[in-house]
């Protein structure tokens, strides 16, 4: 009988040995790759919120750049203003993108896949040209804002891209977390089934409209979490960071990666990793990814790794069948 | 007292065709209620305005005395209709156990925070809905089919899944279309059996089928439709010695 199963029992070894290689890649790393690095870790963490919305919930967004680039607005406006300590800045980051997210998506996340899609890259060129001509005069026009502040975590101000490494994939290893735990929970499952059938959802009791905007708004706020490490450790924002190109990028990484965690990262490190491998060949780069792209997608269009089914303890079964004495397997 | 449904002169149209024409019945607490007639008569159609997927045109739905209409399906799943589909419609590449697990999300109550974080309430809660869930799965007999997916199983053993993840959900009316669309002689008598034991649990069942031996054989209560108008309704006895009945459906087989 193959009924009792200790959820994620084999998994703890392997992620040990992750963390351990993450810990001391930085101590045998040059500056220049310790800087792709923080670039790759930044990418991983948006690829992981967008997995919650397209690899999850299924819904397509492709202007996932826009919820990044209102955090680290309001990141740069509030510190630079009000001169708020950039870290504390960061539940103000995600909860206007998440605003952001929620008043965007309420009228327009019940529609089919392909018109969601054009909706959300409508969305992030909005954003951009919106921070182009200086809304309010707050947000520096093209030239963007200058001076945000180096964040302080108990008192170390994080200055080195050696110290951003840590402190940004510490955010990737809490995402991690976070997000396997929503997964393995009541509001994972219905995301699942959603994208599965979300007719079929509706009509087993599941708040379809409502799941779907949780997820969506939950992925943004994330974004605009990520978009607070952006703005503090470039210092300098501006417009240029958030097209609809970097959106384009993201959605390659989840639909690469596949929708499991580490299928993300992994799609992280081919989109936003690889170019840096390859600058060599700079004019031929784009050419080489998009074959990739190409090729990916004829031979396994589910992505590096597609996710893996979720675990549950039926362990009482099997006790309450010995219990009372029932031979049957 | 309040009957358990009841439709109050209900039309809904498509176009020019009126699938439900002015149709009115009620259906008290416990027993088998089967919808009948011939094909394209409007069962299913009486059955998606029932659970949600389409609004009436007309007239009113009541549930226990609150209106249905206007209400979303999960809405109407949580006050205690499930359904299954006519076309099976479960989530195939999920397995076994959390396509029942589906059918309880409504009964559950873990938000956002105390799903990322798994707090003590959402654990306590997780683990009562996956006995739960197993207890289903052994009342229709798929507790050997656990992790397998859902897209696995045989056809007849799909059709028992749909029934279990609708269990989950506490209903107090279960609705089921074409129940053994399908199915061989086998599984049908064990279908008929679980229908049974579902009544016997307290749960009122309305069905529509088209196999006329297993609508006489279980139910306690026929609703003959014919071109979206209900032409008789009452216990089989009387509807099959119904001479419009007879005209309309029965009389086509002998």
């Amino acid at each position: 009988m193959k009924r009792v199963r200790f959820p994620e029992g084999a998994k703890i070894p392997a992620v040990a040995v992750l963390i351990m290689i993450a810990a001391l890649l930085p101590q045998v790393l040059n500056q220049y790759w310790i800087a792709v690095c923080v670039s790759v870790g930044l990418g991983a963490l948006l690829s992981l919120s967008l997995n919650v919305i397209l690899g999850q919930a299924g819904i397509f967004n492709m202007g996932h750049a826009a919820f990044y680039a209102v955090g680290a607005y309001v990141t740069a406006v509030l510190n630079t203003r009000l001169q708020i300590p950039v870290l504390w800045l960061l539940p103000a980051a995600g909860a206007a993108a998440g605003l952001c997210a929620l008043l965007v998506a309420r009228p327009i996340i019940h529609l089919r896949g392909d018109y969601l899609l054009i909706v959300t890259i409508g969305i992030v060129e909005i954003v951009r040209i919106a921070l182009i001509n200086d809304v309010g005069g707050l947000t520096g026009g093209a030239n963007g804002i200058f001076g945000i502040a180096r964040p302080e975590i108990f008192g170390v101000r994080i200055r080195r891209d050696i110290q951003f490494y840590y402190l940004i994939w510490g955010a990737v290893g809490l995402t991690v977390l976070l997000f396997s735990r929503l997964n393995r929970s009541r509001v994972g499952r219905a995301l699942s089934c959603i994208k599965e059938d979300d007719i079929a959802a509706e009509g087993c009791g599941i708040d379809v409209a409502r799941c779907k905007l949780l997820a969506f708004v939950l992925g943004a706020s994330w974004a605009g979490m990520a978009g607070t490490l952006f703005a503090a450790r470039m210092t300098i924002i501006s417009p240029g960071s958030f097209t609809f190109w970097d959106s384009v990028l993201l959605f390659a990484a989840v639909i690469l990666g596949g929708g499991s965690q580490a299928g993300v990262i992994l799609g992280a490190f081919l989109v936003f990793g690889l170019p840096e491998i390859f600058r060599d060949f700079a004019s031929a780069r784009m050419l080489i990814f998009g074959l990739a792209l190409m090729v990916m997608m004829v031979i396994r269009p589910q992505g590096i790794l597609p996710p893996g089914s979720r675990r549950y303890d039926t362990g009482f079964l099997s006790r309450r069948e010995r219990a009372a004495g029932d031979g049957r397997t | 007292m309040i009957p358990l449904l009841s439709l109050e002169n209900v039309t809904k149209s498509f176009g020019g065709l009126i699938a439900v024409n002015d149709v009115s019945f009620r259906v008290e607490e416990g027993g088998i209620v089967g919808i009948i007639g011939p094909n394209g008569a409007g069962k299913t159609t009486v059955f998606n305005l029932v659970t949600g997927n389409y609004a009436p045109d007309n007239g009113d739905i009541l549930f226990r005395g609150t209106s249905l209409v206007g209400r979303k399906p999960h809405e109407i799943v949580s006050l205690g209709v499930a359904r299954t589909f006519q076309s099976i419609r479960l989530f195939p590449s999920l397995p076994v156990l959390e396509n029942v697990l589906a059918g309880r999300h409504c009964r559950m109550n873990a938000g956002l925070i105390a799903s990322m974080f798994h707090s003590p309430a959402q654990r306590r809660e997780e683990r009562a809905a996956v006995e739960r869930a197993v207890r289903e799965l052994e009342f229709v007999g798929l507790t050997d089919f656990l992790e397998d997916r859902a897209g696995n199983l045989s056809y007849g053993n799909r059709r028992l899944l749909e029934i279990a993840r609708a269990l989950a959900s506490d209903p107090a009316l279960i609705i089921l279309d074409e129940p053994a669309g399908s199915m061989n002689q086998p599984e049908t008598a064990v279908l008929v059996r679980l229908v049974r034991a579902v009544r016997d649990r307290g749960i009122t069942v309305m069905l529509i089928e088209h196999d006329m031996g297993l609508v006489m054989q279980v139910c306690e209560k026929l609703i003959v439709l014919e071109y979206g108008v209900k032409i008789a309704d009452g216990p089989p006895d009387a509807v099959r010695s119904d001479p419009r009945v007879i005209e309309a459906y029965l009389g086509q087989d002998d």
